[in-house]
Order: C-alpha cells, then sequence, then structure tokens
C-alpha cells in the first residue's frame, strides 16, 4: 500500500487495522471501568480493615464498656477502654466549631449571595478557596501559640492546652467550606423567587431571611452537617492544641485528647503491631468512621433533596 | 365632613405609613449589608493576621542553610532539608497515581456509564470517600498496605494513601471540565469514524486539558498539606538522611530504590517542632509553616489562574 494513497477500508480491515483498535477500544474501556471501580474498593477496604482490627478489640472490651466507659487508659497496667471522654472532648470541640461557623457561615453566605456586587464576590469567593487550602497543622501551630496565649489575658483560668481555642480555630477552619456551600444553595434559588418578593414590594433583607433562606434550607443545613462531619473528623488542629490526655470534662478551659488526637499520639508511639492498644485506634477510628458518615449520609441526602426542588 | 375628603386623609395616612415602612426597610438593608460586610472582614482580617503573624516570625528564618539542612537537636542548626525532599517525593508518586485514575474514572462516569444502579452505586462512592476524615484514610493504609501487603512505612506507601484521599476531588474536577466540552466536538469526530477511546483520547482529553490541570493542582495542594494519615502510618519524625537519588550514574541511569524509603514530610516536621517546648523550635515551625503556605497559595493561585484563563477562552 503505497504511502501517498488512502486506504480503503478493505485494505484497512485485512491489515488488522480495525480489529486493533476495536480491542484498545474495548481495553481501555476495561481499565475506565476500573479506575472508576476503585472508589468502591477503596470505601470496602476501609470498612473491612475498621471491622476486621475491631473485631479482635471487641474480643477482648465488651461493646458496653467501650460505649459507656467513663475511663480511656489503654497503656495502664490494668487497662480501661471506654470512650467517653475521648468522645466527649470530639463533640465539644466540633460543637465550639458549630457555633462559630453557623452564625458567621450564615451572614457571609447571605452577604455574597444578595448583596455583595459580582465583582466584590469574584474577589471574595477564590480567597476562601485559598484560605481553604491552609494546611491543618498551619492552624494547630495559630491554635496553640498564638490565639491561646492571646485568650488567657481574657479568658480567666485558661490552660495553655485547651479546647476551648482549638474549638475557635476548628469553626474559622471551616468556615470557608460552610460559607461556599450554602452560598451555591442560597444561589440556586431560582430569581423567579425573588422577584416575587420583590413585587409584594419586600426590602432585600426580606427577600433574604423570607424567601432566599426559607428556600435554601436544605441545602444550607446540608452544609452545616457537612461541615459538623469535617469538624469531628479532623485532626491536627486538635493533636496539636487540645492536648493527648484523656479527660472527661465539660470545661472547655481545659485540654482533653479527642477521638483523632487519640489516634495520632498512639501512632506517634509506634505501637507494637497486634496490641490491643493498636487495635483500640482502628477500634476509635471505626466509631469516628461511623459518626461521620452517618453526617454525610443526612448531608448528601439534604442536598441531593435541594437540587431536585429547583 | 363629606367622603371625599375623608377618602384624601386617610390616602394621605396610608401614604405616610408605606413611606415609614419603606424607610423602615431602606434602613435594615443598610444595616444587614454593613453587619455582612463587617463580619467578613473581621474573619478576613483575622485570618490574615494569623497569617501575616507566622510569615513576621518565620521569614527570618528562612534562609539558605534552613532549606539544606537536616533537623537537628539544636534549633538554631535544624532545617527542612529532608522533609522538603520527602514532600516532593511523595507529590511525586501521589501524582503519578492520582492523575491518571482520576482521569480515567472522571472519563468512565461522565462518558461511558449507562444510567443505571452500578454509575449510580460508584458516584455514590465517591461522594461519600470525599466526606470521609483524611485520618481514616491513614487507619486503611497502616492496616491494608503497612501490614497487610507488608509495604512497610515507605514514600510508596504515603504517595498511594494520598492518592486515595485526594482521588475524589481530582474525579470531581474532571468531570466538570469534561461535562462543559461542547456536544459537537464529539459528535464531530464521531461522524468521521472514530471509535469510543479514539475520541476520548484526541478530542475530550485535550479539550479537558486545564480542567484537568486545576484538578490535579488543587489535588496536589491538599495532599502536600495533609499530616494525619502521614503520621498514622508511621512516618518517622527525625530523618537525616536523603533518600536514594532517582537518578543514577550509571546503566539504568533511573532508580526507585527511593520508593521503599523512610521519609519525612514538611507538614510532619512543622508538627513536630510545634509539639517541643523550645521557642526557638516554635520558630523553625513557623518557617516550615511559612514555606507550606507558600506551596499551597501558589498551587491554588495557578489553579485559580487557569480557571480564569479558560473561562475568558470559552468567552471569544
Amino acid at each position: 500500500m503505497p504511502n501517498s494513497s488512502i486506504p480503503t477500508s478493505a485494505e484497512l480491515i485485512q491489515s488488522g487495522f480495525v480489529r486493533r483498535r476495536k480491542w484498545i477500544a474495548r481495553g481501555m474501556k476495561t481499565f475506565l471501568f476500573l479506575c472508576a471501580a476503585l472508589s468502591v474498593f477503596v470505601t470496602t477496604a476501609i470498612v473491612f480493615v475498621l471491622v476486621r482490627d475491631s473485631w479482635d478489640f471487641f474480643a477482648n472490651v465488651p461493646l458496653f464498656d467501650f460505649l459507656f466507659g467513663t475511663m480511656w487508659t489503654p497503656v495502664f497496667a490494668n487497662p480501661q477502654f471506654g470512650v467517653l471522654p475521648l468522645l466527649a472532648a470530639t463533640l465539644q470541640t466540633a460543637g465550639l466549631a458549630m457555633a462559630i461557623a453557623v452564625p458567621f457561615g450564615l451572614i457571609m453566605a447571605i452577604y455574597l449571595s444578595e448583596y455583595a456586587r459580582p465583582a466584590v464576590r469574584e474577589t471574595i469567593k477564590p480567597a476562601l478557596e485559598m484560605l481553604e487550602a491552609v494546611p491543618t497543622v498551619v492552624y494547630g501551630y495559630f491554635a496553640l501559640l498564638v490565639m491561646t496565649p492571646f485568650l488567657q489575658g481574657f479568658v480567666p483560668g485558661l490552660k495553655g492546652i485547651n479546647l476551648l481555642v482549638p474549638g475557635i480555630i476548628l469553626g474559622i477552619m471551616i468556615l470557608p467550606y460552610v460559607v461556599s456551600v450554602s452560598e451555591d444553595a442560597m444561589r440556586a434559588v431560582p430569581n423567579s423567587l425573588r422577584e416575587g418578593g420583590y413585587g409584594l414590594g419586600m426590602a432585600k433583607w426580606q427577600v433574604a431571611t423570607r424567601i432566599v433562606i426559607p428556600g435554601a434550607f436544605s441545602g444550607i443545613t446540608a452544609a452545616f452537617i457537612l461541615g459538623m462531619s469535617r469538624a469531628v473528623g479532623e485532626t491536627m488542629v486538635l493533636a496539636v492544641a487540645a492536648g493527648q490526655n484523656p479527660n472527661l470534662t465539660w470545661d472547655p478551659r481545659e485540654g482533653a485528647a479527642t477521638i483523632t488526637a487519640y489516634i495520632v499520639q498512639m501512632s506517634l508511639g509506634d505501637v507494637a503491631h497486634g496490641s490491643i492498644a493498636y487495635q483500640s485506634i482502628f477500634a476509635v477510628g471505626l466509631l469516628l468512621f461511623v459518626i461521620t458518615l452517618l453526617f454525610n449520609i443526612i448531608g448528601f441526602y439534604l442536598r441531593r433533596r435541594f437540587r431536585e426542588a429547583y | 365632613m363629606s367622603t371625599t375628603t375623608q377618602g384624601a386623609l386617610s390616602a394621605a395616612t396610608t401614604n405616610q405609613t408605606a413611606f415609614d415602612a419603606v424607610r423602615k426597610a431602606k434602613q435594615k438593608d443598610i444595616l444587614f449589608a454593613t453587619g455582612g460586610l463587617v463580619v467578613m472582614a473581621l474573619a478576613m482580617t483575622l485570618l490574615l493576621a494569623l497569617i501575616g503573624d507566622l510569615v513576621i516570625r518565620g521569614a527570618t528564618r528562612i534562609d539558605y542553610g534552613f532549606l539544606t539542612s537536616y533537623p537537628s537537636r539544636l534549633p538554631e542548626r535544624a532545617g527542612i532539608l529532608s522533609a522538603w525532599v520527602g514532600s516532593l517525593l511523595v507529590m511525586l508518586v501521589t501524582a503519578f497515581l492520582a492523575i491518571p485514575i482520576g482521569i480515567g474514572a472522571g472519563l468512565y462516569l461522565e462518558e461511558y456509564a449507562r444510567k443505571g444502579w452500578l454509575s449510580n452505586f460508584i458516584e455514590i462512592n465517591v461522594s461519600n470517600l470525599a466526606g470521609v476524615p483524611s485520618i481514616i484514610y491513614g487507619l486503611l493504609a497502616l492496616g491494608l498496605f503497612v501490614y497487610g501487603f507488608s509495604l512497610g512505612k515507605t514514600i510508596l506507601v504515603a504517595g498511594m494513601t494520598l492518592a486515595l484521599l485526594i482521588l475524589p476531588i481530582v474525579i470531581v474536577s474532571i468531570r466538570e471540565a469534561v461535562r462543559a466540552i461542547p456536544r459537537i466536538i464529539k459528535e464531530g469526530a464521531y461522524g468521521l469514524g472514530a471509535d469510543q477511546w479514539q475520541v476520548m483520547w484526541s478530542y475530550i482529553i485535550p479539550a479537558a486539558r486545564p480542567g484537568i490541570l486545576t484538578g490535579a493542582i488543587v489535588g496536589l495542594s491538599r495532599a502536600i498539606g495533609e499530616t494525619a494519615p502521614i503520621i498514622t502510618i508511621g512516618a518517622l519524625t527525625f530523618i537525616a538522611f536523603l533518600p536514594p537519588a532517582p537518578v543514577t550514574g550509571e546503566f539504568p541511569f533511573i532508580s526507585f530504590a527511593w520508593l521503599n524509603d523512610g521519609f519525612t514530610v514538611l507538614p510532619i516536621q512543622m508538627f513536630n517542632w510545634v509539639s517541643r517546648p523550645q521557642a526557638e523550635f516554635h520558630v523553625a515551625a513557623a518557617a516550615t509553616g511559612v514555606v507550606l503556605i507558600a506551596l499551597t497559595f501558589s498551587l491554588n493561585g495557578i489553579a485559580i489562574w487557569i480557571r480564569y484563563r479558560l473561562r475568558q477562552g470559552y468567552r471569544n
């Protein structure tokens, strides 16, 4: 076949070109499917690993003692595995974070979606995105070495290691995420609804609070729940600034290890593979996974329902 | 009083109340707008102040010696050589794995998958994985890669872990990029007799290149700051050596021995220094933080710039 002429289809079939292309297309399709299926494999592997190592743990520690015990002393001679101290610290810091992120996030989202001029929005949104990218260990540094010494001048009895400051920092940390998800939800409310409000003589703030917020309610709730899930699973801020000492307390001025901080502490100590201390990090990891999974499922459900509404 | 005057009077009062209501509403509007602006400015100022404080404390510590020294027990001699080399090598593995797999999964979900329970299931999985805390990925890697596959606490394992972690981010942005490509490009190629893979390889992937790049950069910028999963798989905090160089003097010139080496990364180095009591180490931690923030900000800046350019491109 001379180079200058265009091959006919009969020649192409004969030379095996068509068959080769068909096999390549088929092979690539399988490869792409495997890439996509990897996500299913990862989810399965996470559940498998967490359950397998927790299984041995719960063979030694009754589930009831684990969930309702108030002492967490994994490396003592007579170890106790009551997860409540870790759980209480986790929920306290996440709650503090939400106390910051919910009001501020809502106000910022309303401002961005309803009041800000497009030029302002186009500047602030990328800035928020940049802030989302700040490594969490840097926020840990802020909490321990900047905010805590600063707040010690105002809050009497605030210890150098405490739950209050990491909670506040966590709130600031998830703020960009909460703002961008709830702002998306508000912007998705159709303009015809807003215009209906203006037609009835409503002012902008009335449209915002009586039409946009109720209209975007499930989307906004989803943003808060997904933010909460992030706060619960956040690690480095707490490992740095909330301390590594399991401590069942409701006083946020004191330090207490969270679930994530405990996992970090054990990993740093290089625990022996197969020991009960090793298994315990998988048991608390499983608990953390279940909690965040619940939040995520509720969040995704609300978000999806919201998308279907418009 | 005649009925007409009564009507005019009541009209005047209604007018007055209406005016008052409008004025009040307008005042409240201004209050709302200023309130929003103040909260926004407050949050931004706080964050900028924190970052500024970090830069002021840390920037002077960054010099040639800091970048070319190993960590040390003496704070004034400590540097981040092994940390940034470790970060670089781990990112290499992560990018090498996450980008092709992310493109593959994104293309499959967007172009190949038929709407059905399977593609739905995979989609739910991807969005769920995006919400799994990073430390859980660390536990997965510890149980599966380190002990299950006996790969040890190596650069390879860290790269694999972070690749899994950023995969959902990469997939989402690749899907968005693919979705934005006009149908006409695809249909033209099919019309000329191209098969599905030829269309993907010659048209869809090139057209989606800016989106793919953005997704990859944003994913890597997240990976570079991740600390928790790397601690969990047991990265060391004190490393005073470098892994073997990937390029060697003799044949075959490329060595993969570094994949199986112990390592540390920038965020772990920073964590280690933050946790020490001496103030001199805190300065070193601040300096490492400055390096980290500079890295993530410039990566994200590039991504935002590409997206901006892309939007301009569509407009023309």
